[in-house]
């Protein structure tokens, strides 16, 4: 594997910077709630400038290449190292990963959850940007592995105190499932490791070595690392955790969930799994491509049958990834070019409809969708940014969401390396149909919340319920605010680019998932 | 680029890309700053479409001269070349006959996205059919954003409905340069977007709402075939494609392809069946036409921009631009009988037969747009590809002008109102250039000779017997005759008669206000103080303004003119020879240039096939070397002799109906009258047909309804009763194994041991020393065990 170190600093500085905040932060009173939210923002702008100084360092002729690659000794005694390294498949997501957490700071100076406590809320999301950004560069199993768990902690706690009611429940649920997940993953990443020679645990070692390995015991190992990354993703049937997680979690922890931890589990695939153990992939695959569609219609039909507008958007979030599984699963370039486009589309989309969930929440006090209507008239920006981001979520063509979704199912028709050809074409069908239930529930919630007349119980000047009771921000319902349309606009504005010039992202996939399949082809006999 | 072109192109021609641009940014520019315009944004939409429409009369200029340039075998001005970007596929012509030799396309394109190292475009594909719509859709487009202003003046959204209505054609525009199949699939999509907004336009109402959504969905449910017949046909296509250096998108490379005689029938015949899934819900044919008269909630000029020459003619457009697709995967030239005649032939009858028991004059028109549509349908399914893209081309002007008549009758007339029985009758005296012009338009409709639509109709009609394609051809001719009769009868309601209610002068605020295309700005300002009723200050019938006439006089002008482009009964055929592909084999040089990027697909001059019809494209592979890029098509030859019989049943239709309609409504003595009361079989079937053949309610009520109810709520049962029941179970189980662990082995066999030997201790030891030592195992032993399950149930409970 060819590799670029130059300036193999930038990496580690934009993984561990964020952990200068957390420390300025300890000498700060609590009290100071101002100061911190001001330490967050700058602190990931901070991190933000080095991931851009990474994007323009990066050298996007070579993007099949690790760039920025260091490697240095670090626990010897089990041969794990620390690695790391940026490619064209990581890249993009390192970069998104920087985005939202910036964001979503800006967010929570307006929209601070109603726990409190800023201090703690704010290290914990950066210590959450430290976990996400080191899981994308890192190019060590052992190295990827704690990244992949410290993510977990901060998330608990997010949603465990700062969540909605049933926000204990849904914590654990989150924790212990993911936690089930990555002990199986755990004891996979051992096997291969032992199965290789026990020499090391870099990926690139793993990726020659892992070839090799008999096919019956590829089989194996895979599974565990499948369970592990499918509940992350999540996929059907170990998604059951993530409405709960994403219903009871603060918005900011439900954009962060949807726009990059889900990520973590289809991005282990791309850069574990399959490369690692490319007969066990292929033994998988059409047992992922079958549970990624069935994923498709089902959550596409646990959507249509919610009442809240955020559990909704959760359950779209089981059907999108279902997409991007069935692109994984192709095992072809188009279908994992589709996957990688397909994570940070729903990454932006989803995490814009999460954001608006808690926009609306924040302004009526509930996210039923039998009391919401007439939000166009009541507030006409955040109606047409719903519309938008609805419209997106749909894969309408010229937006991101498209890219992710339309050359998965093409892929499908013509899998790779001698997969079941009916059985795919079969799934491409279902999934197409996957996209008319995906407009008939996102136009479905836009017809009932957004058109209409507004419901009298929001019109009045609060004196119908008690909603008004805790209501920080003033009685009436207003449109988008200052702060939101920062926070905001970059979704926007991405979600359109990408859209209208997708080349932008696949022109520094695609070498990267080319040359991943070509690997992934030497290792099948 | 090597090889010298013959064809003559030039500016317009190779910056036709523009016209959908400029539309687009003019979107953006009234989303973004329209309200604070003076006019609130409609100067920017009009001011767009009326520069997309002077390229696209360049275009369609220089389209003209390249196309003579061929036949005159001229044409020395080299083509325009290396353009520097990354792909570009420039054939050039080959030489041949007048009205025979392949006139080369002018495709320009540029990297859009890329996969696996193959690149995609986006670009333009530039020929006489692409052209000719261009200027359509521009045309009508400008014609409409003027009647517009009028019609919508004042509305609370008015800078959305033009920012909608520009993007709209801009969708519309895209698709039909298309240079690939993503690229049309984005105008497709667009054009589905922009209905939603503009057929939802007065949201407020939920029907208006319902209606957008059930056309979005509808038109989505096709969709699906678009994606994955895209999909068939790009794998289907790609290895020819590549090996002639493009890719299987292109819409070029997808027609030679599908002529070359290499590919699978198997994968043409799906691919052609998935593709017209998708066309069947764009243009609304059967089954999945229940959408379009629904779409007559939105404002009138979106109905006829929708109707003319935009959105459902997408579908009819898919079908004309893939046509070798379809012609070899349905064999449209060897049987009588194929999916797209079969679908179009039943859609005439059932829409038509619909169109007899509407009372609204706008889902007459909606009813009759969708049996023309079967028509065009028809005519691709039977081989008359040129009757019906010209059917295409004259039905938007006169379509777009009953529709926009139907809105002046609102407008001026009837109050807002679009229902014929109550509101209307009479009105030709109040509005005589509204009657001219929808009179002079329905005569077109009907194809009565000499008006634009006996040119097309019939020629369709002909065309079928001519191919072979007997049945369809009486199919053809029965519509004809209830396309007469049923506009007969709305002629009739609308416009003679008594007048009734607003048209009478009656004005009632509730029919106003709940009808759909009410709208903030009443009728109030065109000065008609002479007409003070009592309600008010609401005027009687009027004449429109201008801004509403002028259009009308145009597109009714244009509605017997246009059809003079190609009526065989004066001996024009400019239509043939401009749009029409013509289907001669050209030679096939591919070669990859130096820089590995511009690839290009080098045509050169080949000696065409004799004259025959058992020879050349589509009817034999082309030699090697040699490509096709659409089959070679018989024309039927006009004679008025063959005219007759539909020319007799449509004045057999508009007799027959003119009779009825004076008896049913007109209150003279009739045996027909009062028919459906009297006999119960008749009133059956006005039944079955005013329930539009229950399809509405098996979509709705059955289909839909299951779907959104007991299925999804069946699913998420399963979800939270079984699959987090097993999650749920596995914690729960897992805490009461803790516990039990903990009760039994814990506390009995464990502590059971420690305690005992703590017993046997303090025995031993009480023999010995009395000290505490069986204390201290026991404290020790229940210390750890009781921090293990705390700790354990702590993370259980999160106490």
């Amino acid at each position: 594997m060819q590799t670029l170190t130059n300036d193999n600093w930038l990496l580690t500085v934009g993984t561990f910077l964020p952990l200068v905040g957390v420390a300025l932060m300890m000498f700060v009173p609590a009290s100071d709630e101002r100061a911190h939210k001001q330490i967050g923002i700058v602190t990931s702008a901070a991190t933000l400038a080095i991931g851009i100084w990474t994007l323009l360092r990066f050298d996007f002729d070579q993007s099949e290449k690790l760039q920025f690659f260091a490697d240095s000794e670090w626990i010897t005694v089990i041969r794990s190292n620390y690695t790391i390294g940026l490619d064209g498949i990581s890249l993009p997501l390192y970069v998104l990963s920087m985005v939202v957490t910036l964001l979503v700071m800006i967010y929570t100076w307006d929209n601070m959850p109603d726990a409190g406590n800023p201090k703690s809320f704010i290290s914990l999301m950066l210590v959450l940007q430290v976990g996400m950004a080191g899981s994308f560069i890192a190019q060590d199993l052992i190295l990827f592995f704690v990244f992949f768990e410290v993510v977990l902690l901060p998330m608990y706690f997010m949603i465990g105190v700062w969540g909605g009611d049933d926000r204990q429940y849904a914590s654990l649920k989150f924790f212990l499932y993911t936690m089930f997940g990555s002990a199986l993953m755990l004891v996979a990443f051992l096997a291969l490791f032992f199965q290789t020679g026990a020499e090391s645990f870099s990926f690139h070692h793993l990726a020659e070595a892992g070839a090799l390995i008999d096919r019956d015991v590829q089989v194996w190992i895979f599974a565990g690392m499948f369970i592990g990354f499918a509940v992350k993703v999540p996929m059907f049937p170990f998604h059951t955790w993530l409405p709960d997680a994403h219903t009871q979690a603060p918005t900011q922890g439900s954009v962060i969930l949807a726009a990059i931890l889900l990520k973590l589990g289809t991005y282990g695939f791309v850069r574990i799994a399959i490369p690692m153990l490319p007969q066990g992939a292929k033994a998988w695959a059409p047992v992922i491509g079958i549970l990624a569609v069935i994923g498709i219609i089902y959550g596409a039909l646990g959507c249509l049958a919610q009442t809240d507008m955020k559990r909704l958007i959760a359950f779209s979030s089981v059907a999108h990834m279902g997409f991007v599984m069935l692109g994984i699963s192709t095992l072809t370039e188009f279908g994992i070019n589709a996957a990688l486009f397909g994570m940070v589309a729903h990454g932006l989309i989803t995490g814009m409809l999460f954001f608006l969930a808690g926009s609306v929440k924040h302004r009526y006090h509930t996210l039923e969708i039998g009391r919401l209507s007439g939000m166009l008239i009541q507030m006409p920006r955040l109606g047409w940014i719903l519309g938008f981001a609805a419209m997106a979520s749909l894969g309408l063509p010229g937006l991101a969401g498209f890219w992710g979704e339309f050359p998965a199912i093409l892929a499908a028709y013509n899998p790779n390396f001698g997969l079941d050809v009916t059985l795919y074409r079969t799934l491409m069908v279902i999934a197409a149909l996957g996209t008319v239930l995906a407009a008939a529930y996102l136009l479905w919630l836009y017809q009932r919340t957004a058109f209409g007349r507004p419901n009298p119980e929001f019109t009045g000047t609060h004196s119908v319920g008690a909603a008004a009771a805790d209501d920080h921000h003033g009685a009436d319902i207003h449109d988008v605010t200052p702060i939101e349309w920062i926070a905001w606009t970059p979704f926007l504005i991405a979600i359109v680019v990408f859209g209208v010039y997708p080349q932008l992202m696949f022109d520094v996939m695609d070498p990267a998932v080319t040359a991943l399949v070509e690997r992934v082809g030497a290792g099948i006999p | 680029m090597m090889l010298a072109a013959s064809a003559s192109t030039g500016w317009f021609l190779e910056n036709a890309f523009l016209i959908p641009l400029i539309p687009a940014i003019g979107f953006a520019i009234i989303i973004g700053f329209g309200r604070r315009l003076p006019k609130g944004g409609s100067e920017v939409g009009i001011a767009s479409m009326a520069l997309s429409l002077a390229i696209a009369i360049g275009a369609t200029v220089q389209w003209i001269q390249r196309v003579g340039s061929v036949d005159e075998g001229s044409g020395e001005h080299a083509l325009g070349g290396v353009f520097g970007f990354a792909r570009s596929v420039f054939p050039a012509a080959s030489e041949g006959g007048k009205g025979e030799a392949y006139v080369e396309p002018v495709i320009r394109s540029w990297t859009w996205w890329q996969s696996g190292g193959l690149e995609f475009g986006l670009g333009q594909h530039i020929d006489g059919l692409a052209v000719m719509l261009l200027l359509l859709v521009a045309f009508i487009s400008l014609l409409v954003q003027v009647f517009s202003t009028e019609y919508v003046a004042g509305d609370r959204r008015y800078t959305h409905f033009f920012a909608a209505l520009t993007l709209f054609s801009a969708g519309m525009l895209v698709m039909v340069l298309a240079e690939n199949m993503i690229q049309l699939i984005l105008g497709w999509e667009i054009m589905g977007l922009c209905s939603f907004m503009l057929i939802g336009h007065w949201w407020e109402e939920e029907a208006n709402s319902r209606a957008a959504l059930k056309a979005f969905f509808t038109v989505r449910v096709g969709d699906m075939g678009l994606l994955v017949g895209t999909a068939i046909i790009f794998f289907g296509a790609n290895q020819w494609a590549v090996e002639n250096g493009s890719n299987g998108f292109s819409i070029q490379a997808i027609s030679g392809w599908a002529m070359s005689g290499e590919a699978s029938s198997s994968v043409l015949f799906w691919g052609a069946v998935a593709l017209f899934i998708a066309c069947i819900g764009k243009s609304g044919q059967f089954p999945l036409h229940t959408w379009l008269p629904d779409a007559m909630a939105g404002p009138t000029p979106v109905s006829s921009l929708l109707h003319s020459s935009t959105m459902v003619v997408a579908g009819v457009f898919l079908v004309a631009r893939l046509y070798p697709v379809f012609y070899t995967g349905f064999d449209i030239g060897g049987t009588n009988v194929n999916l797209i005649a079969v679908i179009g032939a039943i859609t005439i009858v059932i829409a038509a037969a619909l169109a007899f028991v509407q009372n609204d004059i706008k889902k007459v028109l909606a009813y009759s747009t969708v049996s023309q549509l079967g028509y065009m349908m028809l005519g691709l399914g039977v081989g008359a590809w040129l009757p019906a893209v010209f059917h295409i081309f004259t039905h938007a002007f006169f379509k777009c002008c009953l529709f926009l008549a139907a809105g002046s009758i609102s407008h001026s007339g009837s109050h807002h109102s679009f229902d014929m029985k109550k509101d209307m009758g009479g009105l030709w005296r109040k509005m005589p250039i509204t009657a001219g012009s929808w009179m002079i338009s329905t005569a077109a409709l009907c194809g009565v000779p000499f008006f634009s639509g006996f040119f097309s109709k019939d020629e369709i009609i002909d065309n079928a017997h001519n191919n072979g394609y007997t049945f369809f051809y009486y199919v053809g001719l029965v519509g004809a005759a209830m396309t007469a009769a049923y506009m007969t009868r709305a002629t009739y309601l609308t416009f003679f008669g008594q007048p009734r209610g607003a048209a009478a002068g009656e004005h009632h605020d509730e029919h106003g206000d709940a009808h759909a295309d009410d709208h903030d700005a009443h009728a109030d300002d065109h000065g008609h103080d002479a007409h003070d009723d009592h309600h008010g200050a609401h005027a009687g019938p009027h004449e429109s303004p201008w801004r509403i006439t002028a259009p009308l006089v145009i597109l009714a002008a244009l509605a017997i003119g246009s059809g003079y482009l190609n009526a065989p009964a004066v001996g024009t055929h400019y239509f043939t020879d401009w749009v029409e592909p013509r289907g001669a084999a050209v030679e096939l040089n591919a070669y990859a240039a130096d820089d590995g990027h511009s690839e290009a697909l080098g045509l050169a001059a080949l000696p065409r096939a004799e004259e025959g019809y058992s020879e050349g494209c589509g009817y034999t592979d082309p030699a090697p070397g040699t490509v096709c890029y659409a089959p070679k098509l018989n024309h039927a030859e006009f004679s008025w002799g063959k005219a007759a019989p539909s020319i007799i049943l449509v004045a057999f239709g508009i007799g027959v109906s003119a009779w009825l309609s004076l008896g049913v409504f007109g209150g003279r003595r009739n045996p027909f009258a009062g028919l459906t009361r009297r006999f119960a079989p008749a009133r059956w079937i006005h039944t079955f047909l005013v329930r539009k053949y229950f399809l509405d309610d098996l979509y709705e009520r059955v289909i839909v309804r299951s779907v959104a109810h007991p299925i999804s709520k069946a699913a998420y049962w399963v979800n939270q009763n079984i699959l987090d029941g097993v999650v749920n179970g596995v914690g729960k189980s897992g805490r009461s194994a803790g516990d039990w662990v903990y009760r039994n082995v814990d506390q009995r066999v464990v502590d059971g041991a420690v305690k005992a030997s703590g017993v046997v201790a303090s025995e031993s030891g009480h023999a010995l020393q009395p000290i505490q030592s069986g204390r201290v195992n026991q404290y020790g032993a229940l210390l750890f065990g009781a921090a293990t399950v705390g700790a354990i149930l702590l993370i259980l409970l999160n106490i």
